[in-house]
């Protein structure tokens, strides 16, 4: 395994390669969704250390790379007219249209300007009333609402020279789009956990159940791929088609430091509950006679809710606070996300 | 503009009636709108992706996804965009 020792944690991601390997029996299709796991994948070479079967084909996660050609056209022909100053993201300026791109407008004397903020549009704006600066809005769910602050903004400032061309995608009708084409060969997909930290999970659940297939959301970090990889064909060859969060509790109850601790842990003791249950349940009916299994059990779903109220306490207390923990909680982000494409 | 950036927050104030604040990220030190996220104070940590911050972060995480982009030269190429669109 040439590539291993560039991961953070080459002990652990070996462990998800050989676990991933153990549970693959036949050959699976999984997409990611997002750009910046193709990004991950491809830097740390977990295309090439896949078991042979496992095949990852690289989703339309790049808001750049799914902007329709006519909107670039609209674009291209805007940016050209002497009157309007065309603000863009840099990703843009390189992506062609039908005969050019917004660089050929530049270098043809065009004013087309890279902004890093919508807001740097509108305050262009502010500073020349003299131009028309158009705005040009493009993104998935997380770009969203920033392009939604500078229309705020401009409306709030009484500016009238300030315009976008908006050419906004979802993840959802994507995912949607591929499992109805006939061509399509995805049986599972890895979900981006940066839109849902702005969206949530809850539009998911619908779409793994009315297409059958498994989607696991998961990050940008070479192991949270490698973890949701690892679900999604635990899933796939379990003949499942859920909406799974990578990287749950186990992560929350400690820090990112000890996250290979803690999921050892976890895994310890689940272990532990399922090979000691039954011999115990067994000696409970040997010993007390077979009625007493029912006492049996409801002690151990008492005890079982017990614990789980004491990690979710935990997990509140130690991983999150206030308003961002709630959020985060209903949107499933897992908290060791720290940053992801988008 | 495809990346969620952390950085930490510097300073905070208003303009034209929005919470904005500056946010270091790794020493390149950016305006940023916090207007999202307003429970954040100075001197916590924050995602912000094209230039809005979007939810607040831990610094453990923080420290170790810049080092992330550090490493993959990421950073300033995401960070650069602005530069020209800012000073007209």
């Amino acid at each position: 395994m040439k590539y291993l020792d560039e991961f953070r944690d080459p002990a652990l991601a070996g462990r998800l390669f050989d676990e991933i390997a153990r549970i693959t029996t036949r050959p699976w299709a999984i997409m990611e969704v997002c750009g910046g796991q193709t990004h991950s994948i491809i830097r740390n070479g977990i295309d090439q250390l896949l078991p042979p079967g496992i095949e990852l084909i690289h989703g339309p996660g790049c808001p750049v790379c799914v902007t329709p050609l006519e909107v670039i056209d609209k674009a291209l022909a805007i940016a050209a007219r002497p009157e309007v100053t065309f603000c863009s993201f840099g990703d843009m300026l390189r992506v062609p249209g039908s005969s050019h791109d917004l660089f050929r407008v530049k270098s043809q004397g065009g004013d087309v300007r890279v902004v890093y903020s919508p807001l740097d549009a509108v305050r262009l704006a502010q500073q020349r009333p003299d131009r028309e600066v158009v705005f040009f809005g493009i993104g998935f769910e997380t770009t969203a609402p920033a392009n939604a602050m500078a229309v705020v903004q401009a409306a709030r400032l009484g500016l009238r020279n300030f315009s976008m061309l908006v050419s906004h995608v979802l993840v959802p009708p994507a995912i949607s789009a591929i499992m109805e084409s006939p061509r399509s060969r995805v049986q599972a997909f890895l979900a981006a956990g940066h839109v849902c930290s702005v969206m949530g999970t809850a539009e998911y659940g619908p779409l793994a159940e009315r297409y059958g297939v498994p989607i696991v959301v998961t990050g940008f970090e070479p192991l949270d791929v490698l973890e949701g990889i690892r679900r999604a064909v635990a899933q796939l060859e379990a003949g499942r088609a859920e909406l799974e969060n990578a990287y749950p509790r186990a992560v929350e109850l400690g820090s990112k430091d000890t996250v290979g601790a803690t999921t050892g842990l976890y895994y310890f003791f689940t272990s532990l509950a399922a090979s000691s249950g039954p011999p115990a349940a067994g000696a409970v009916m040997d010993l007390l006679g077979e009625p007493w299994l029912f006492g049996f059990s409801a002690l151990s779903f008492a005890a079982a809710w017990l614990c789980l109220r004491q990690a979710g306490k935990h997990a509140r207390r130690t991983g999150r606070e206030g308003e961002r923990g709630e959020r985060q909680k209903e949107s499933g982000e897992p908290g060791a996300i720290a940053a992801e494409g988008i | 503009m495809c990346l969620g950036i952390p950085g930490k927050v510097t300073e905070i104030y208003e303009v034209d009636g929005i919470a904005m604040g500056k946010i270091d990220f790794d020493g390149i030190v950016k305006e940023v709108c916090l207007a999202y996220v307003p429970e954040l104070q100075v001197g916590d940590y924050a995602l912000v992706h094209v230039g809005f911050a979007i939810t607040q972060i831990d610094e453990a995480s923080a420290r170790e996804t810049l080092a992330l982009f550090q490493e993959l030269d990421m950073l300033a190429e995401e960070l650069r965009a602005g530069e020209e669109g800012a000073t007209p």
